[in-house]
């Protein structure tokens, strides 16, 4: 089989996948009404596939300053930082990060998963070693895999399973990262962090913790899980994105060591890629002092989640263990899980489908994402619909 | 490690390898996991979990690129159970 080939090999695969012309991957939205509506086709659909936790797409402080920064600085920056200079949004947008997480430094990368595979091969490389949870997300393993440094995966918060590997490294621990997530993308449970910093300091490695889906909706202030738990100063470098809570495109990485800086140096996602657009800095920094104060949009969110969950745990759907903003139902075929997700679409309802080998333990997902912006009267037609398709499927 | 080692590391493979296949097809060294065996990608990493925990090591998930027969996984146990 040669190259192109294997490309139709794979075309024949997602082909299965189109029922009745509709893509359940990269679906064309026509227009985005709101922060929770869009059309689909002909269709006005209430959006439960985005992660737009709290719900700040549409918000006016954010919509605002990024018109300002276009009139004053244009669309883009037309190159790297390295190359082409760090404007002053650039910088102010890493201070504030690093005000907002306490730390000494921060660092912005272009894209959320560039901020891991920046941080990641930064930070370790060949003969070193990463331990990372099963679950993680494709940033980190790409990451790891950039990085040269040994992979070793302990299974999905299992911290019996993460003990045995840190031991069975001996030496190795020296050079060794641990990476988990504050919240997971796939079933939205949250890592034992109490746990993994007993063994962070145990073994005397350095922890990076993920807070991509957790930012915004983890803590008071929304820091995400360090906050929750209590455990920011025990955390050496966090990561996060944009692209969700933040509503926009972007990543960061934060830490109290110094040696955070060096990353600008040598990791190639952050030196050879042009920086985010001024109107990306300017909405991301609005959104960010939204989202520290945003304590009732957290409130809401968490109602939201906690209806949402309950409905469909007591409909019968199997979930993972913690409700939040990501409500992943398990289903054990892929082609329950088309079906389902292309019912709940005919009812006006976009999800996310998840298929094997990308949802755990080959098993397949519908994954809602639900938001600060979704009124009570949304989520429980979302809940309704689910309830009257669990029989069908 | 010794050759003891080594042909109890391959003779574990061969008789868990018959179990996931669900065959009567004689399983020999030199056979390609993938397109001989119809190893799936799942079905692999549960096999390799169970031979970390036999034999109390793990293996780094970037090594197993390079893997595709029964006896590359057997030499790449035996060499991690080698050094350390």
């Amino acid at each position: 089989m040669n190259l192109l080939e294997k490309l139709d090999a794979a075309a024949v695969a997602r082909k299965s996948l189109l029922p009745n012309g509709v893509g359940a991957f990269g679906i064309p939205i026509e227009e985005v009404f709101s922060a929770t509506e869009a059309r689909i086709g002909d269709r006005r659909v209430l959006l439960l596939g985005t992660n737009n936790y709290l719900g700040l797409t549409f918000a006016p402080e954010c919509i605002r300053a990024a018109h300002e920064a276009i009139d004053k600085e244009g669309t883009g920056t037309t190159g790297s930082r390295m190359a082409n200079g760090s404007y002053f949004g650039h910088r102010a947008l890493e201070r504030e990060f690093a005000e907002f997480y306490q730390c000494s430094s921060g660092i912005v990368f272009t894209t959320g998963y560039q901020a891991n595979l920046g941080t990641i091969s930064g930070l370790v490389g060949p003969g070193d070693t990463v331990l990372i949870d099963g679950d993680s997300h494709a940033s980190i393993y790409d990451g790891c895999i950039l990085s040269g440094a040994d992979i070793i995966r302990f299974k999905h918060n299992d911290m019996v399973d993460m003990e045995k590997r840190l031991r069975r490294l001996g030496d190795r621990v020296e050079t060794t990262l641990i990476i988990a997530e504050g919240i997971y993308s796939m079933l939205g449970d949250q890592a034992p962090l109490a746990e993994i910093v007993k063994l962070k300091n145990a073994y005397k490695c350095i922890l990076l913790l993920d807070e991509a889906h957790s930012l915004g909706v983890l803590g008071e202030t929304g820091q995400g899980l360090v906050e929750k738990t209590g455990l920011l100063k025990e955390v050496d470098f966090i990561t996060g994105t944009f692209s969700k809570s933040l509503c926009s495109i972007g990543g960061f990485c934060v830490s109290n060591h110094p040696q955070l800086e060096q990353l600008r140096y040598i990791s190639h996602p952050y030196i050879f890629t042009a920086s985010p657009s001024p109107a990306t800095i300017a909405s991301t920094r609005a959104a960010l002092v939204l989202l520290s104060k945003g304590s009732d949009l957290r409130k809401q969110l968490w109602a939201n989640c906690t209806q949402l969950y309950s409905q469909l745990k007591e409909t019968g759907y199997l979930l993972g263990p913690d409700p939040g903003p990501v409500i992943a139902a398990v289903l054990d075929t892929p082609q329950q899980a088309l079906q389902l997700w292309q019912s709940l679409l005919e009812h006006n309802i976009y999800v996310n489908l998840i298929l094997p080998p990308a949802a755990p333990e080959g098993k397949s997902l519908v994954r809602c994402s639900v938001n600060a912006a979704h009124t009570p009267e949304q989520i429980r037609y979302v809940g309704d619909t689910f309830a009257k398709l669990h029989s069908k499927i | 490690m010794t050759e003891s080692n080594y042909n109890e590391i391959m003779q574990l493979l061969c008789d868990r390898l018959s179990v996931l296949t669900n065959s009567d097809t004689q399983i020999t060294p030199d056979m390609n996991m993938i397109s001989q065996l119809s190893i799936d990608s799942i079905k692999l990493l549960n096999l390799i979990m169970e031979i970390e925990d036999t034999f109390d090591v793990s293996i780094p998930i970037n090594a197993l690129t390079d893997i595709h027969t029964v006896r590359e996984l057997a030499d790449l146990v035996h060499k991690i159970k080698s050094d350390s």
